[in-house]
């Protein structure tokens, strides 16, 4: 008998709301790590949450949880569910924030019923429904998780391949994070088309940021430079890391003739000379002197 | 039969492939080519292939095997203006054209062939007196 059991959790809720809340608030405390939540925000959530709980139950519906009348208890539940996923809460710790509310609530159940029959169809009732509430803030904590994770894919693949130009003729690639077959494909259409749009000579791979190189990477990385190369573009990859370094030649990786350097400024300087300009230091100032910048030979 | 004009610029040929090869084009090509070489003495060959968008295997080849062919006669092949489509194609077939030099557009290719050639010892030409096509 549902109803009945809704209205004897009604009578409940309201002649002990005070009770409920400071035992649910208590449990709450003590199951969380300290100073994870301020007992004041966590005391307006709880009423709200108890008081709109009880709403629910008045306009029928007990244990409907798609029903109009809960609409007000979900939205608040998902609204504390994505702040907490948020703020770096468990899933499990976000979960507890309802289940907690068992313990006090079966306690109050006990002390105030008549007899045995109608207490379990009382507790039946209150554990169905703080299960579908405590299921419902999981599955709206895990949704904002996923959303947050696809928005920062989508961001690392818009970030992961810009093309920069460092000077007249010379391009430059940083990439960073690991370079699997699509991400190369990406990598290599963009520079290639870069290249034909710059007019560039030298294009420079840095690869500071790619965090490990197999095989399968070094030989991506070999057909971008024989691309460039075939298109009358000259590749330079820099930016290799000792352990990097170590890692190409243990494997047997034959960069062939690439031209490979320690660190951009190094490829930077290499490009500058193919090109036939040079970097000088400005002359002592004369108070009109002209700017320092690398110049023609 | 089409053939593809091969056009004399001082000591350099020039070549520039407007249509989409096929196998019988591209023989005929390097037929002439290696005849045009012979017959002029030059010392450069300039392949533009900026309007090319297909390539398959026996396309690039061609392109090898023309720039052996010239380097047998004793000239220098570059070929300048590839797509970046037909650069990834030929990757991809796992022919990277070794021994074939490459320029981003006919302008440095011909700077770079001038240089080479002037290097060589050459008559340093200017491109002033070309004349015009075979």
């Amino acid at each position: 008998m549902p109803e009945a059991s809704a209205n004897r959790l009604i009578a409940v809720i309201d002649e002990r709301f005070d009770d409920l809340l400071r035992n649910w608030i208590a449990d709450q405390l003590a199951a969380l790590r300290r100073g994870q939540i301020a007992e004041n925000d966590l005391r307006v959530q709880c009423t709200e949450l108890l008081q709109l709980i009880r709403r629910a139950l008045v306009s029928g519906a007990p244990l409907d949880l798609e029903a109009q009348a809960w609409s007000g208890a979900r939205d608040l539940l998902a609204r504390i569910s994505v702040s907490r996923a948020q703020q770096g809460f468990t899933p499990s710790e976000t979960a507890t924030f309802v289940l907690s509310l068992k313990r006090p609530l079966f306690g109050v159940l006990h002390t105030e019923s008549k007899d045995a029959d109608s207490l379990a169809d009382d507790i039946w009732t209150a554990t169905l429904l703080l299960d579908q509430l405590a299921l419902h803030t999981t599955e709206v904590y895990i949704r904002a998780r996923q959303e947050l994770i696809s928005r920062q894919q989508q961001d690392m693949l818009e970030l992961s391949t810009p093309v920069v130009k460092l000077w007249d003729g010379v391009l430059a690639l940083p990439m960073i994070g690991t370079l699997d077959s699509s991400r190369t494909q990406v990598v290599m259409e963009t520079l290639l088309q870069r290249i034909v749009e710059t007019g560039s000579d030298v294009a420079i791979l840095d690869i500071t940021g790619v965090p490990t190189v197999d095989t399968l990477t070094a030989q991506h990385l070999l057909k971008t430079v024989t691309a460039a190369r075939l298109m009358g573009a000259e590749c330079i990859i820099s930016g290799i890391r000792p352990q990097i370094a170590q890692t190409i030649v243990h494997l047997g990786v034959d960069l062939g003739d690439v031209i490979t350097k320690a660190t951009l400024a190094d490829a930077f300087k290499l490009a500058l000379s193919r090109l036939g300009l040079t970097v000088a230091r400005q002359r002592v100032a004369p108070s009109a002197a002209p700017a320092s910048a690398p110049t023609a030979d | 039969m089409d053939r593809i004009p091969i056009l004399r610029m001082g000591p350099v040929l020039l070549v520039s492939i407007q249509v989409d090869m096929h196998d019988q084009l591209a023989l005929g090509l390097q037929d002439d080519l290696s005849n045009a070489i012979t017959a002029h003495g030059t010392k450069g060959v300039l392949i533009d292939i900026s309007a090319v968008s297909v390539v398959d295997s026996f396309m690039g080849r061609m392109l090898a095997n023309i720039a052996g062919v010239a380097r047998v006669l004793d000239a220098i092949t570059v070929v300048v203006g590839m797509q970046p489509a037909v650069a990834i194609t030929l990757v991809e077939l796992g022919l990277s054209l070794e021994g074939v030099r490459t320029a981003l557009n006919v302008e440095k290719g011909m700077a770079h062939l001038q240089a080479v050639v002037a290097s060589a010892g050459a008559l340093s030409h200017s491109t002033d007196d070309a004349d015009g096509a075979d």
